[in-house]
């Protein structure tokens, strides 16, 4: 066994499962803002997991693993909606409430509109949305993970967010403050109100 | 000519790009809420009994 190990690789033993765990966060992760619900997620990322080790051998050594995973998960989770068609999460039942109470006063209000809304958009809006804006995946890295061009997914986001703009009744050049200062809950705190 | 945005495409660029930016941070928050979240025993559980049936399979 001289296989090279990336150096990027968390583990260097030979075994890539031995890495499994240290996507256990990030496959929940995905999972849980992918569904809003938190048994669903769970039960998909069993699942991946279950998938990855049976299939470890389709794992190419010095690639992201990460990636695979998620690729995984994503093809797990449509092939649950497909079975499940009539099952939609309750964009209100959303955990968001009990789970999410970090953000202080305003911006907790601002939050939940937030979640409301992205718990409305449709699958691959919320996909590609978490892929690219939220998990720190390259628009490459995602192109790969969902099976289409790289074009495709930049223009998927951008209605993706367009959408997440109309839910939230903001327009662009309407309520938006010229100094942002990473305070998003202004503007979401405001205009989220108007969501449909 | 025709290159050079006028002021006001330029002014909805900018809101355009911050929108955007403030999108990508509320979906930021939404994934790093979940993925502070204490994985659950049930995956240490799962990983254990693969790694158990792995090797008495051999």
């Amino acid at each position: 066994m001289t296989t090279e190990v990336p150096h990027d690789d968390p583990v260097a033993s030979g075994d890539p499962r031995d890495a499994l765990p240290t996507h256990l966060p990030a496959l929940r992760a995905f999972a849980i803002s992918l569904t809003g619900n938190v048994a669903l997620a769970d039960d998909m990322v069993q699942d991946t997991i279950v998938k990855a080790w049976t299939h470890i051998d389709s794992f190419k050594p010095g690639t992201n693993m990460r990636a695979w995973l998620f690729t995984i998960l994503r093809n797990t989770f449509y092939s649950h909606r497909r079975k499940h068609k009539r099952e939609q999460p309750d964009p209100e039942g959303i955990h968001a409430a009990s789970l999410y109470e970090k953000p202080a006063h305003d911006s907790k209000l601002a939050m939940t509109d937030f979640r409301a809304a992205f718990a409305q958009l449709s699958d691959e809006h919320r996909e590609v949305l978490l892929l690219v804006g939220a998990s720190g995946f390259s628009t490459q890295e995602a192109a790969e993970m969902i099976g289409i061009a790289e074009g495709t997914v930049k223009s998927r986001a951008s209605r993706a967010r367009a959408r997440l703009c109309a839910l939230l009744g903001m327009e662009v050049g309407e309520h938006m403050l010229d100094g942002i200062d990473g305070s998003t809950a202004a503007v979401m705190s405001k205009s989220g109100t108007q969501a449909a | 000519m025709g290159t050079r945005m006028t002021q006001d495409e330029q002014s909805g660029k900018r809101r355009k790009q911050g929108l955007n930016h403030q999108i990508d941070e509320n979906l930021k928050r939404v994934y790093e809420s979940a993925l502070e979240e204490d994985v659950p025993d049930r995956f240490k559980d799962l990983l254990n009994r693969l790694r158990q049936q792995q090797e008495g399979g051999q």
